[in-house]
């Protein structure tokens, strides 16, 4: 590095040279940003979920474990997920009341996949606060929540009580006919 | 120096806020229209370096936090888990790693830059010391870092660390056991170090203000030692020493990338990639490449405790040096004969380091064997460590005090402004 | 002048460290072969076919004794792995992932008794280990333990070079030398044999006993593509395929590094440019 000894001026004009507005400054300050910006996303990709959490994302059940009439609560995500085999009177009650007053409006066949509407695959929390309602309770046979009241039919559809939405349909494909894979 | 401050608010919104909390002011009066030497070489770029990776190690381990076991158990895997499914956690890692070394780079050049110039002497002498207090923390903070991986180097190396404080009489022992917490390294160790290691760097933070403020209270040093005499000396920080120093940070970018991106794991150990095992020592335990010089110290005393003593005195001196060197002229750019013993300092400081990575009972030429001289060949690398740890020593306590009475200097120029005339001066 | 000659001391001063590197690094073994690998150089890149081939090595061979337990069956699938396909960016999804994980079991809970059961692997789980724990490993290998092998390419200081070599490197132990019993001689394996070696002081073999016997030999292993299977053809990949095993985002790391680097040259440049700019008539 030369400290190359150019003649000193005896006037130093310090103070135009910084308020010139050079290319050369905005584009080195432009690149440096640019960088930053770019050097900030795996930063904060990193709090994203990671490759093993994500892993854990999809789960395969087996339904040959659930009987008609019967409700398995599995873990999927770190939280409750209900997998029912439905009887046919559930299934017919709550196609009945497709068209009734709810809050969450929708029909029992867009909650199931065509050919298979005896399996109802939901989140089990409740979409109000968060608590596991359970199965059985409340007037239209389906599940209750014991935390405020809300009230949920045979599709999952709130009925009744403080919850906003119906139960959460996961995304899920059957593998087979005994095999889903949720997620 | 400090002096008026020009800071003119225009608009309402700064006016409001100069009156309540005069924060912009202070930013202006020390980054912006501060007066900074106009002779400044790159050496002087360190400090704004310094601040770089400083916060580079701060964002990365407090991202690294978010994903780190501190457990015996968990710690290696947990790293690996980093490495391997955190998004970008192998760059993260990689970053932090390889920047504590960046780290030490810096740090080690900006203190000979100190030493060269003169920079420690009147009146920056607390602008020395709290350089010193922030090295001695930096040492801190690397060392309970590399604990952390619970590597095979991570363990051995603290546990031989820890066993250097049962040296002191009395009260060694139980000094070893409250820092492991235990009856050897083990998790309470571990977790105490992440502790800490997590609380140094913010007070690091707090002593570079403190660095900072120190040194805009007496103004910076420059190449010629002497002080600014006018406004001709001086231009403003901003955008003289800003962009000056952004370029400086934009080529040690490239450095720190080459470390990062192909040679991540040149600057560590490969027996850290094996996870801790108490029962099996490594056939070489090497601390960090930044801590090899003290380590050849250590070692080069046959006594565990003068060991000890002297590794902390090599530091020490370090704290001592402003009342050491009774030179009048500040810059050996006008000492020709300091020059030398300098540049001998910086050999030495060198081969220590070479040594503190050899076993010390190794021949220095292959293949070589003199005579035995107090339990140990004369060509092995305890006894070069010796002679160099001698030079260190006799450095800063002989050389430093008896030149600045004897020596003959060259003339130091009137002003700042006035080397850049002379057709003689010297570039160095 | 005297500037010059410091940094020109300074830089001589770290050659020697480069030039003697750190004491006794192959522990008297003798420096590994050097191979050529696809992985090396600023550009390395993995050999996907001869990952496979690596992993069926290791599958056919090593896995009986050596666990990969920070290896997740799902890793074989992602990009840069040896079965990564771009139908499959989602690497759980990844056909030949899903069977080679089925073919392995791990322990698990049964859900409804509470039972320790073992059910098959699924991409989401680690490579199980062969024994259930350190004393096991050590019971069946005559009390020696079988290093995992997840990070054994960075935990050896010549890497692949060095794993190449020792599985290559064993010959007959030369006259003078005793061998332990469970031990074999390898002269890249490190050690002192100073006091097994009854020979002249000044020829002192290179190389420590191992407890592994020679795990490899030709044709011990059949490649799907066709290879042939010689002892230097199963060595190198299965070499390769710890590697990647050590290090699955040295690609994504080294293609990175590039575009980083650029953009580092171009900033500096300007940001030279705006500071010689900035201070053009200004004395120095």
């Amino acid at each position: 590095m030369a400290d190359t000894a150019v003649g000193a001026t005896t006037e130093p004009e310090h103070g135009s040279d910084p308020s010139r507005r050079d290319f050369i400054h905005i584009a080195a300050i432009a690149a440096a940003a640019g960088g930053a910006a770019t050097l900030v996303w795996p930063f904060i990709d990193q709090m994203n979920p990671s490759a093993d959490t994500r892993a854990l994302a999809s789960t395969e059940f087996d339904l040959t474990k659930v009987a008609e009439g019967q409700q398995v609560t599995i873990k999927w995500r770190g939280k409750p997920l209900f997998v029912r085999n439905r009887t046919k009177a559930e299934i017919a009650k709550a196609v009945a009341d497709d068209s009734a007053q709810m809050k969450d409006p929708a029909t029992d066949a867009s909650r199931v996949k065509p050919g298979k509407a005896n399996w109802l695959i939901v989140g089990g929390n409740c979409t109000h606060l968060g608590c596991v309602p359970t199965f059985g309770g409340g007037e239209y046979g389906g599940w209750f929540c014991p935390c405020h009241g809300s009230v949920y039919d045979t599709s999952g559809r709130i009925r009744k009580g403080p919850a906003p939405l119906n139960l959460v349909v996961p995304e899920y494909a059957f593998l087979t006919d005994t095999k889903v894979k949720i997620g | 120096m400090s002096g008026h401050s020009t800071y003119q608010p225009k608009t309402g919104i700064e006016r409001w806020l100069d009156a309540r909390l005069p924060i912009v002011r202070l930013g202006y009066d020390s980054f912006v229209d501060y007066p900074t030497p106009r002779n400044l070489n790159y050496w002087w770029t360190f400090g704004g370096i310094l601040s770089l990776c400083l916060a580079s190690q701060l964002i990365t381990g407090i991202i690294l936090v978010m994903h780190y076991n501190p457990s015996a158990q968990g710690a290696f895997a947990s790293v690996e888990h980093i490495m391997r499914d955190v998004n970008y956690g192998w760059l993260i890692r990689y970053m932090h790693a390889n920047g504590a070394s960046m780290f030490f780079i810096a740090v080690y050049i900006h203190m000979l830059r100190g030493l060269y110039y003169g920079s420690y002497k009147a009146p920056r002498e607390v602008l020395w010391l709290l350089g010193c207090v922030i090295y001695l923390l930096m040492m801190a903070t690397a060392f309970m870092g590399y604990v952390l991986p619970w590597g095979q180097m991570s363990f051995h190396g603290a546990v031989v660390i820890t066993n250097l404080f049962g040296a002191l009489p009395l009260v060694g022992e139980s000094i070893t056991t409250w820092l492991w917490g235990g009856f050897a390294v083990d998790n309470p160790t571990l977790n105490r170090f992440f502790s800490l290691h997590y609380l140094l760097p913010f007070m690091i933070a707090g002593v570079v203000i403190l660095h900072i403020w120190a040194l805009h209270v007496v103004g910076q040093n420059n190449p010629t030692g002497v002080d600014p005499k006018s406004k001709a000396d001086t231009v403003p920080f901003t955008p003289y020493a800003t962009v000056k120093d952004g370029f400086a940070m934009s080529v040690f970018l490239i450095l720190f990338a080459f470390f990062v991106f192909y040679m991540p794991n040149a600057l560590g150990h490969a027996d850290n990639y094996i996870e801790a095992n108490p029962l099996v020592t490594p056939s070489h335990i090497v601390p960090e490449w930044y801590f090899l010089p003290f380590y050849a110290i250590l070692r080069a005393v046959p006594d565990k405790l003068m060991g000890v003593l002297a590794m902390f005195g090599a530091i020490a001196c370090l704290f001592a040096l402003p009342w050491l060197d009774t030179s009048k002229v500040r810059s050996m750019r006008y000492r020709p004969t300091a020059k030398i013993y300098f540049v001998f300092f910086l050999v030495a400081s060198c081969i220590l380091g070479v040594c503190g990575a050899k076993l010390p009972d190794d021949p220095v030429i292959p293949h070589l064997t003199t005579f035995q001289l107090a339990g140990s060949d004369l060509n092995s690398f305890v006894w070069l460590s010796r002679v160099a740890a001698l030079y260190y020593f006799a450095f800063f306590l002989v050389v430093l005090p008896v030149l600045g009475l004897v020596e003959k200097t060259l003339p130091v120029p009137d002003s700042i402004a006035s080397p850049a005339l002379s057709a003689d001066a010297k570039k160095g | 002048m005297l500037r010059k000659l410091s940094v020109i001391a300074a830089a001589a001063g770290l050659l020697v460290v480069g030039a003697a590197g750190p004491a006794l690094a192959n522990g008297g073994a003798l420096p590994a072969k050097e191979v050529q690998w696809s992985f090396d150089g600023p550009f390395g890149k993995f050999d996907q076919a001869q990952l496979q081939r690596g992993f069926k090595v290791y599958r056919e061979v090593c896995s009986a004794c050596h666990s990969l337990k920070l290896v997740s069956f799902r890793n074989l699938g992602d990009k840069g792995g040896p079965f990564y396909n771009e139908k499959y960016p989602n690497s759980n999804d990844n056909p030949w992932v899903k069977a080679i994980a089925k073919d392995y079991e791990v322990a698990d809970i049964d859900s409804e008794t509470g039972d320790a059961i073992k059910r098959p692997a699924t991409s989401a789980d680690h490579f199980p280990s062969p024994f259930a724990n350190e004393a096991a490993a050590r019971a069946s290998n005559g009390g020696a333990l079988p290093p995992d092998m997840s990070l054994l390419a960075k935990a050896r200081e010549e890497g692949p070079n060095h794993i190449y070599s020792v599985v290559t490197g064993y010959v007959d132990p030369p006259k003078g030398l005793t061998v332990p019993t469970g031990g074999h001689y390898n002269p890249y394996f490190p050690g002192d044999l100073t006091s097994a070696w009854h020979g002249s002081k000044e020829h002192v073999p290179p190389g420590g006993f191992i407890a592994m016997a020679p795990p490899l030999k030709a044709d011990l292993v059949t490649f799907d593509d066709g290879t042939k299977a010689t002892l230097e053809q199963e060595a190198k990949d299965v070499s390769a395929f710890l590697m990647w095993a050590a290090e699955p985002k040295l690609e994504e790391r080294k293609q990175t590094g590039f575009a980083v680097l650029i953009y580092l040259l171009l900033l500096s440049g300007l940001l030279y440019a705006s500071y010689k700019t900035v201070w053009r008539n200004e004395s120095h």
